[in-house]
Parts: structure tokens; sequence; C-alpha cells
């Protein structure tokens, strides 16, 4: 336990992280920005977990577990999304999300 | 007001501004450096809740890995002087309403929601523990995700590589010349 701080301020703070992202990914039309938001609610959540684990079940570890676990789809995510925008840019030379309407061989 | 709260007011300060800069920015670069910021304060703030070891797995994968390969990408797919056009103004204020709202209800939820917390005593975190945890059959074990993610991970690899290597006959073709 946090002397001083309240659980509510790590999920305010999760709060505005996470919708910061959703902004992110509604307004960018860049792919790799897209991902960047992506990232941004990825770590949010995060936050969350592990702030509940510590501040009301201190006895347990799924929350810190989970967080492993959700760190480790998003390396795997970020490296399959990668591989496709780059695979994109060959096929288009481009990587707004505008100008990329075709997905098939 | 204690160091505690002080560094949790810097970390959450920190981590507001420049996500909304990553957000905003119309440089791609800068994004890119500004999600570094924001991930490193992140692992920050998850010295202070007592977790060592995923702020380490935060700082070498997350900010180590995901912020280098997303700067390698974008060194491959554009140029770093070239700037966005900026967002239509209708759709922003439309996503920064939606976003809005979504945070304020969130937000009135969390304050207005009374957490109990426990008074068991804290589990301390060690290596061995968390080792032991993920490999463990009891019922604090997690070796089911444990192997599921392996298993994702062995298929995130094999993706990667095929989604991005080029396609079969032209490479050919171009060692067939080479050879020539």
């Amino acid at each position: 336990m946090i002397s001083g701080i309240p659980l509510q301020y790590f999920l305010v703070l999760a709060t505005i992280m996470f919708f910061v992202g959703i902004y992110g990914f509604l307004t960018r039309r860049n792919l790799i920005t897209i991902l960047m938001s992506v990232e941004l609610i990825l770590n949010s959540v995060n936050i969350n977990l592990l702030a509940f684990n510590r501040f009301l079940f201190p006895h347990k570890l799924e929350g810190l577990f989970f967080s492993l676990f959700v760190i480790t789809v998003a390396a795997a995510e970020a490296a399959v999304a990668i591989a496709i925008i780059i695979n994109i840019y060959r096929r288009f030379t481009t990587i707004n999300v505008e100008d990329v309407h075709e997905m098939r061989f | 007001m204690t160091s505690n709260q002080i560094m949790f007011i810097l970390f959450s300060v920190m981590i507001t501004v420049f996500s909304i800069l990553t957000v905003t920015t119309r440089r791609i670069l800068r994004a890119a450096v500004y999600l570094l910021f924001v991930l490193v304060s992140t692992a920050g703030l998850y010295f202070m809740l007592n977790y060592q070891f995923l702020a380490a797995v935060q700082l070498t994968l997350y900010a180590g890995g995901i912020v280098v390969l997303i700067i390698f990408s974008i060194l491959l797919t554009s140029h770093i002087s070239q700037k966005f056009e900026a967002a239509e103004l209708k759709k922003s204020i439309f996503s920064a309403l939606a976003a809005l709202a979504g945070a304020i209800l969130c937000i009135i939820t969390i304050l207005d929601h009374n957490f109990s917390a426990t008074d068991l005593a804290a589990k301390e975190v060690d290596m061995r523990m968390i080792g032991k945890s993920l490999l463990s059959m009891e019922y604090d074990g997690y070796i089911l995700p444990f192997e599921v993610i392996s298993i994702l991970l062995i298929a995130a690899m094999v993706g990667a590589i095929v989604v991005a290597k080029k396609a079969g006959p032209k490479k050919s073709d171009s060692q067939t010349i080479t050879q020539e």
C-alpha cells in the first residue's frame, strides 16, 4: 500500500491515458501512429490491473501476471503489425489508411 | 506533501502531457519519442507500486523493444522531415467529444464507487515466486496462460517473418542474375 495516494488517482490517470489513446485512434491516418495509440491503450489497462492488484488484492498476484501477459501480447501484436505495415508500404508506397482500400493479392 | 505524492504528481503530469502530445504532434518521429517518455514514466509508476519485476519488463520490452521497432519502421516508411496534414476539424472535434464523454463517464463512476481495501498482508513479489507461479499447476499457478502465450509468440514471430519477407519468385530471379 502506498501512503498518501488513493486508488482512485491511479484509475483516473489510466482513464485519461486510455481516452487519449482512443482520440488518437480515431483521428490519426498513418498506420504507425494508429499503432502507437493502441500501445497507449494497452499500457493504461496495465496500470489499472496493477493498481487494483496492489490496493485491493495485495495477497494475490493475478494483476501482475495478467499485465505480464498483456505486455507479451502487445509485443507480438507490434511485431505482426509492423510486418504488415512494411508489406503494405511495399505494395502501395504509402501507409495512409485512406489510400489503402484494397486488401487482396 | 510526502515524497510519494510529489513523485506521483510528476509521473502523472508527464504521462498526461506526453500522451496528448503523442496523438496530436504532426511529426511522426517526435510522436515515437513522446511515446517513449510515456512508457518510461509508466515504468516509474510500477516502481512506485512496488512491482520491480514488471517495471523492468516494461523498460526492456516496451521502452527498449517496441519503441525501437516503431522507430525502425518509421525510418523505413516515411521521410523524417515530413509533416502530416492536420486532421479535419470536424473529425477531430467529434473524436475529442467522444473521448471526453467516455472519460467523464468513467471518471464519475470511479470517483462514485467506494473501493474497499483488504487488510490482508501484502504478498512479497520476488523473482523466485514469479518463476514458481508461472510454472506451477497449483491453485496459484499460471502454467496454462504461460504455454498459450508461448505458442502465440512463436506464431507471431513466424507470421511476422512470412508477411514481411519479399515475394518468392522475385528473390530467386535476382539470385540467378547475380549468380550469372
